[in-house]
């Protein structure tokens, strides 16, 4: 038999159901006092950080945070530690970058890290480009590869409305001015530059259109022109695509690549390391005098 | 044992209970939501910030249908790290005009709290065609649809009034404007000077999508391509002390 419940020294809670009782044992002293503790400090913790609200603002808290205040202090720190570098870097002649050894790695480092912040999504997270966004790889550029060109590109930007100096050009949409049969003649004359595979038969009447319409961007050898970014036609490397097909929808309803400007969103410090970064890529070229 | 002893009470009595636990629920949720109605730095006011124009509002539409909330999230936190790759964090004054909100809970793809700006619309149109033609790491499903639906805007002075019933400043001449306004900012060839004077001069008057005609892809891309850039961070430093 077990024992009844009156035979225990235990209070109950006064609870009874169908003759079951449940007994009022005290909690464990441990659990209690870390109960206690813990309202204890939830109180203290009201008083050093910012808790009760009042009538138009809430306490502040003996400690004075703020989050905002941190983000900004944590912000600060990491500039003041490459200040020096930073304003180094954003004051030096651009082409004196590479010839120092400490502020070139500093960099491209840092251009590294900015590039794939903000230029991967469209260059690709390894530089290597997309259909309409160019490689930055290789050694062909549309307006410029060495180190000032790219860091006005990077600057301005390319045909955006936010930058009066932004890059701009702009291909007429041919399909509006020459008749079809003279855009694939042109095309035929265009990818026989490069020799992409062509009706020849098409390749001097296409020379003809060429040089009436194309030549005063792209040259009359069609190597393209740097000062108004019209492509070099002759080196096989394309920006939108090199079959037929492609290349006449180019010549018929042309392109507007945009690239935004970066000074508002990047330190002047930022703008040269990605500049540098991208110049060391591989196809970077040596300043001009 | 004094008031412990009432327990009993309200042990033994269900709807006595329901309705004091109702009420200490109560006084807890207003105690934590009604401070943030009246607080100085939880209804900061902050320079910029104007209504959606139709069209923007068309592509918030657009956006909350398709679900980008769901792996987009719209709120910038004041973490350094965030700050780098983002922007500016997010300011609780930057989503007045939003109902609902879009701040998200759940980033499978980056913020887009300041995403405004940060691409070409042409970008837009070939991300939202094929996201992995332009971002090969991407895991974002093609919306490349939204370009083939043409939208009239024949709704969209409704859903601005609605926005007004709740509070975004939508004035009565913005109201009945809203078709034309809305054709205006897809068409740069338009006479769209109404449409700056009722959203001024920052409004984006673009074709986004490079395509006759409004289509949801114009739309989408108008909201995200204003997303951000309302309050000039140039001119206006929020108070550091909140």
């Amino acid at each position: 038999m077990s024992k009844k419940d009156d035979d225990l020294d235990y209070e109950t809670t006064g609870h009874e159901w169908d003759g079951i009782k449940e007994y009022n044992k005290p909690l464990p002293r441990w659990w209690l006092w870390t109960f206690y503790a813990t309202i204890v400090w939830g109180v203290l913790y009201t008083i050093a950080y910012p808790a009760w609200p009042g009538i138009k603002e809430a306490t502040p808290g003996i400690l004075g945070f703020s989050t905002r205040a941190q983000v900004a202090e944590e912000i600060a720190a990491f500039e003041e530690a490459n200040a020096g570098i930073n304003t180094q870097l954003a004051s030096v002649e651009l082409t004196e970058i590479a010839q120092d050894a400490e502020l070139n790695q500093y960099a491209q480092n840092a251009g590294a890290a900015v590039f794939r912040t903000w230029c991967a999504q469209c260059h690709g997270s390894g530089a290597a480009g997309a259909k309409g966004y160019p490689n930055l790889l290789d050694d062909d550029w549309l307006w410029g590869g060495d180190i000032e060109a790219i860091h006005t590109t990077i600057v301005h930007g390319i045909r955006n409305e936010e930058d009066p100096d932004a890059r701009w050009s702009q291909m007429p949409a041919f399909g509006e001015m020459l008749a079809e049969d003279e855009i694939n003649q042109v095309v035929n004359y265009v990818m026989s530059l490069s020799g992409e595979p062509q009706d020849a038969s098409q390749v001097a009447a296409g020379e003809t259109v060429f040089l009436d319409n194309c030549a005063a961007c792209h040259m009359d050898d069609g190597t393209g022109d740097r000062w108004q970014g019209a492509p070099n036609l002759t080196d096989a490397i394309w920006l939108y695509g090199g079959d037929f097909e492609t290349v006449k929808e180019t010549v018929t309803y042309s392109r507007f690549g945009v690239m935004p400007p970066w000074t508002d969103r990047l330190s002047e410090a930022e703008i040269r390391a990605v500049a540098t970064y991208v110049h060391g890529l591989g196809g970077g070229e040596a300043a001009v005098e | 044992m004094g008031i412990l002893d009432k327990h009993k009470v309200l042990e033994t009595n269900a709807t006595l209970l329901l309705v004091c636990s109702f009420l200490v629920v109560t006084i807890g949720g207003l105690v934590q939501i009604v401070p943030l109605f009246y607080l100085e730095n939880t209804i900061e006011e902050v320079e910029g910030m104007r209504p959606y124009t139709p069209l923007e509002l068309a592509g918030r539409d657009v956006y909350i249908r398709e679900g980008c909330y769901v792996c987009h999230s719209q709120m910038i936190r004041p973490m350094r790290d965030e700050v780098e790759r983002y922007g500016h964090y997010s300011l609780a004054a930057e989503s007045m005009y939003d109902h609902p909100f879009q701040w998200g809970s759940k980033r499978t793809g980056p913020d887009l709290a300041r995403v405004g700006g940060r691409y070409s619309d042409d970008w837009h149109v070939d991300h939202l065609r094929n996201p992995q033609s332009v971002v090969p790491e991407s895991v974002m499903p093609k919306y490349g649809y939204l370009e083939a639906t043409l939208l009239e805007g024949e709704h969209i002075g409704d859903l601005m009034a609605t926005n007004a019933f709740v509070g975004v400043p939508y004035t009565s001449e913005m109201i009945e404007a809203a078709q034309q306004d809305f054709r205006a900012q897809a068409d740069p060839d338009s006479d769209f000077d109404g449409l700056i004077e009722r959203y001024g001069e920052k409004v984006n008057v673009r074709n986004f999508d490079g395509q006759p005609g409004v289509s949801e892809a114009d739309a989408l891309i108008a909201y995200l391509q204003m997303l951000g850039t309302l309050v000039d961070f140039s001119t206006f430093t929020p108070d550091a002390s909140r």
